[in-house]
């Protein structure tokens, strides 16, 4: 948490009368990402997850929100590098996405939440052809802060309803 | 209400008036001769030009005038109805249909349109012009009037009081032009207008009606035709028709009924002739009379009449009874609101909330062990069960509007082929959820055209088999266990069974030798793409997005059946649940999940015994029957702890059973359903999930997906070599 409490002393002196996006950072199997706040609906706390059986690994089941059953992908194993652990810090980051002229709420697993912070567009860098170790299209770009990059991802393609459920399918012919 | 709202709405009684059309139309074709229908054809297309003038829809306004024009001559006798009037106005309406489609959008006329629309005016001025400009009517009218002052003869003289509504105006209506239309059907003798209403001049507004108007009209029409002239203004409007030779108390009740004072009133009809002085003169003093003497018996016409051995009793009875039963209409009628379906919807989704809340109370409740709170939160559970029932009740709607939308699909393509059938139509009151309503046209669109095209032989292949000439297609529907049942059925050739089998192999869907139960023979025309090659003989067609309306049908929760016997037709039985929002559910747990299956799937509950859960066979004995088994846990790969003592639920499903094994019952709850979301569209065997009590997320199963699938699986595991679907239709031992 230290760490990422300078990360946000410095970010709202860089971008300097700049348009500022703001963005929520948040740790994943000890790395930190961001993604942009407009996105985000609420972020809520892990528990009461229903299973859904025959669903590829990176769906982790759905939860009750206020009523509404609302689906919950797994970010660690969408990228494929295994399920996150869950401890008392991990939440449900809910995220809605404009798919089609639907309204999508998916939520998301992460392992902590840290902050809000701004970026300015100028700091924003492309993704790097290769050495991510994510998938390069779900990179929306390279936040530039002052003792590093943070990966901004790019919630619509990493959770296209689409991809996901082809994912599903191939999943359940195998199955 | 703004403008634009009021367009939306214009824009769905327009629809709603154009169906109606449709209807009337697809009536008249069969009896040329029923006014009721060409007054009903007239009324819809009088009532889109009005509004739409409202809005300047000028484009449908003139169309819609001319069709109007030539209906008018029609309704007045002067034009045939036959075939090819109803063809033309069927394609006007349609045209109407298209102008509309084009206003919604906002679009301009495309050029396609304006041809269509400008070939049917001209084909429609044709009768225009032949008729001789009957249009004239009211300066004739007029004369008739000057023509025949009172006339000394007092038969068949009706009186006719008019209090027209106060907007009758502004909803496009003159009303000397209904007077004016009275001359059509006899001679107007003597009209006398009523300036009382007026107000100061500086209150007037002029766009409202005042006026009040009595009418001697001579004529041998009867009541109900003169009623009809005043069809469109009946609405708020007081019409009182007296027939000739009415006795003094109903002029009476007229002057006691209207609102213009008394004596006034009086005067004017001794001056119109309805009555004479003497007999005014009577009435009122019987009037006053009778208010002096407060008595109630006396004020009914019918013991007047009685009394005075006018009439027999039978007669009033008849007439009082009539009379109450167009009341009881008239309120009923009255009694229809206009609800957007969003209103509706977003209530249901409150009520669904509150069943939720409702059994997280009643948790709580149970938990605390107190009598007392356990009796108040049962008795508020029964209520939200009613104002649940309630609320789903209001999505309900008859069937029969759908079925009605299939007169004009047969008539289309019995012009197409030259075949001549008859639509029947069973069950058109069933009720079901307008969702399910929506969504089963185009299923049904497609077996219906389906039965018409392909079903029903050619006249003379049917002449050749012996069978009547006409062909019968009948849809009917009625309700059956918690569900619909809705059939498509014809009396046609029924199903090649041969070709269907022959195809099937071709396609490699079967292996060769193979033999089938007929049911699985008709099943194959639900295969993707089946049979679409062979476009010649009678089975084609069939085939043609087949497994669209299978797939349509499924995402409604509902099954298709088909019978069909060689020359004797065939039946396509559709079943559907009711509603797709709440369900009787019956909740079981598997590991660590909770699972819900709709409750009257479910047949009863046995305790899966030690000795038959080790053998690891996949079935039981149920008293004497085997029972297939699918063992839920194993089936979904779920992880968890089982229970030692596991439970057998016995569902049932179109005709079929098989046991589901779960750890642990939990009893009925009424489950709402929640789409599972995009996310989840390619799962097969659940169907949705449903909140519980406890918050937790309970998941739906779809039993026939659930059991189609765990065999796909087995057989698949078991023989590889042999084609999945083949050992489909033995999932279940028969019910």
């Amino acid at each position: 948490m230290t760490a990422l409490a300078k990360i946000q002393d410095r970010s709202p002196t860089k971008a300097g009368g700049q348009e500022l996006e703001q963005y929520l950072t948040f740790m994943l199997q000890g790395e930190v990402f961001a993604i942009g706040i407009l996105h985000i609906k609420e972020i809520i706390e892990y528990g009461k997850l229903t299973t859904v059986p025959m669903m590829p690994e990176f769906i982790r089941g759905v939860i009750n929100l206020r009523g509404a059953v609302v689906p919950v992908v797994d970010l660690g194993s969408r990228f494929g590098r295994g399920r996150s652990e869950i401890d008392r810090r991990s939440c449900i980051v809910i995220l809605e996405l404009q798919a089609g002229g639907d309204t999508q709420v998916i939520g998301v697993v992460v392992d902590a939440v840290n902050e809000v912070l701004e970026i300015g567009d100028e700091s924003i860098t492309p993704p790097p052809a290769f050495g991510a170790n994510i998938r390069t299209d779900f990179i929306q770009g390279m936040g530039r802060l002052e003792d590093g990059f943070v990966i901004i991802l790019d919630v619509d393609n990493i959770l296209s309803v689409e991809d996901l459920k082809t994912i599903g399918q191939v999943g359940e012919l195998a199955g | 209400m703004s403008m634009a709202e009021a367009l939306q709405t214009f824009f769905a009684e327009a629809r709603g008036l154009l169906l109606e059309m449709e209807e009337a139309l697809l009536k008249l074709e069969d009896e040329p001769g029923d006014q009721d229908a060409l007054n009903a054809v007239f009324r819809a297309a009088h009532t889109i030009k009005g509004s739409a003038g409202l809005f300047g829809l000028d484009g449908i306004v003139a169309f819609t005038h001319t069709a109007e024009s030539v209906l008018d001559l029609a309704r007045d006798g002067k034009l045939p109805v036959d075939d090819r009037l109803t063809g033309l106005f069927l394609e006007c309406r349609d045209h109407i249909e298209r102008l509309l489609d084009l206003a919604t959008a906002d679009a301009g006329l495309d050029d396609e349109t304006r041809d269509a629309g400008a070939a049917l005016s001209e084909r429609l001025a044709t009768y225009l012009g032949a008729s001789d400009g009957d249009k004239h009517l009211p300066e004739e009218a007029v004369s008739s009037v000057e023509r025949i002052p009172g006339s000394a003869s007092d038969d068949n003289v009706w009186h006719i009081s008019l209090r027209f509504a106060r907007d009758v105006l502004q909803n496009g209506m003159d009303p000397l032009s209904f007077i004016r239309y009275l001359a059509t059907i006899g001679d107007v003798l003597h009209v006398t207008t009523l300036p009382d209403a007026l107000p100061p001049a500086a209150e007037m507004n002029p766009e409202l009606c005042y006026l009040g108007f009595e009418v001697r009209l001579r004529s041998d029409a009867d009541k109900s035709r003169i009623e009809n002239v005043f069809e469109f203004v009946r609405e708020g409007s007081a019409i009182r028709i007296l027939p000739p030779g009415s006795r003094i108390q109903d002029y009476q009740r007229l002057i006691e009924d209207l609102p213009e004072d008394n004596l006034r009133l009086g005067d004017l009809l001794v001056a119109s002739g309805a009555v004479t002085r003497r007999e005014l003169e009577e009435a009122l003093s019987l009037q006053s009379g009778r208010q002096a003497r407060g008595a109630d018996d006396a004020a009914l016409l019918g013991n007047v009449l009685v009394s005075e051995q006018v009439v027999q009793p039978e007669v009033v009875d008849a007439a009082l009874n009539k009379q109450k039963e167009a009341r009881s209409r008239q309120s009923q009628e009255s009694k229809l609101l206009r609800v957007h379906a969003d209103k509706l919807d977003s209530l249901i989704n409150l009520v669904g909330e509150l069943v939720i809340a409702g059994a997280g109370l009643g948790m709580l409740a149970a938990r605390e062990k107190d009598a007392a709170m356990v009796e108040a939160v049962s008795g508020v559970a029964r209520l939200v069960e009613e104002i649940r029932d309630g609320a789903m009740r209001l999505r309900m709607v008859e069937i029969g509007e759908t079925f009605n939308r299939f007169r004009r699909v047969v008539r289309d393509v019995c012009k197409e082929t030259g075949k001549d059938i008859e639509l029947v139509i069973n069950g058109a009151d069933t009720e079901l959820d307008k969702t399910v309503v929506d969504r089963i046209g185009d299923p049904l669109t497609h077996l219906v055209r389906n039965a018409v095209d392909h079903g029903i032989e050619s006249s003379a292949l049917r002449a050749e088999r012996g069978k009547p000439a006409q062909g019968t297609v009948s849809l009917n529907a009625c309700h059956e266990s918690g569900g619909i049942v809705i059939e498509v059925a014809d009396d046609g050739g029924g199903l090649n069974r041969d070709k269907i089998l022959a195809k099937a192999r071709s396609r490699g869907l079967i292996a060769e030798g193979q033999e089938l139960a007929d049911a699985d023979v008709w099943n194959l025309i639900f295969e993707p793409g089946f049979s679409t090659a062979d476009q010649v003989s009678n089975l084609s067609g069939r085939g043609v997005g087949m497994d669209v309306v299978k797939r349509s049908i499924e995402a409604l929760r509902g099954t298709v059946e088909i019978e069909s016997r060689a020359g004797r037709g065939s039946i396509f039985r559709i079943r559907l649940p009711l509603s797709l929002a709440i369900i009787d559910g019956f909740l079981m747990s598997v590991a660590d999940g909770h699972f819900v299956v709709p409750l009257d799937m479910v047949l009863e509950c046995v305790e899966l015994n030690g000795k038959e859960a080790a053998n690891g066979r996949d079935y039981i004995d149920l008293r004497g029957e085997v029972l297939p088994l699918l063992r839920l846990k194993d089936h979904f790969a779920l992880e968890g702890p089982s229970s030692r003592r596991r439970n057998v639920v016995v569902v049932h499903w179109g005709g079929r059973k098989a046991g589901l094994v779960v750890d642990e019952l939990k009893g009925e709850l009424q489950a709402v359903i929640k789409p599972l979301g995009q996310l989840f569209s390619g799962l097969r065997g659940l169907s949705g999930s449903t909140i519980l009590g406890s918050g937790e997320v309970a998941l739906v199963l779809d039993v026939p997906m659930l059991l189609e699938q765990a065999l796909l699986h087995e057989s698949r595991q078991l023989n590889p070599l042999q084609t999945d679907r083949m050992a489909r239709r033995n999932v279940g031992v028969p019910a």
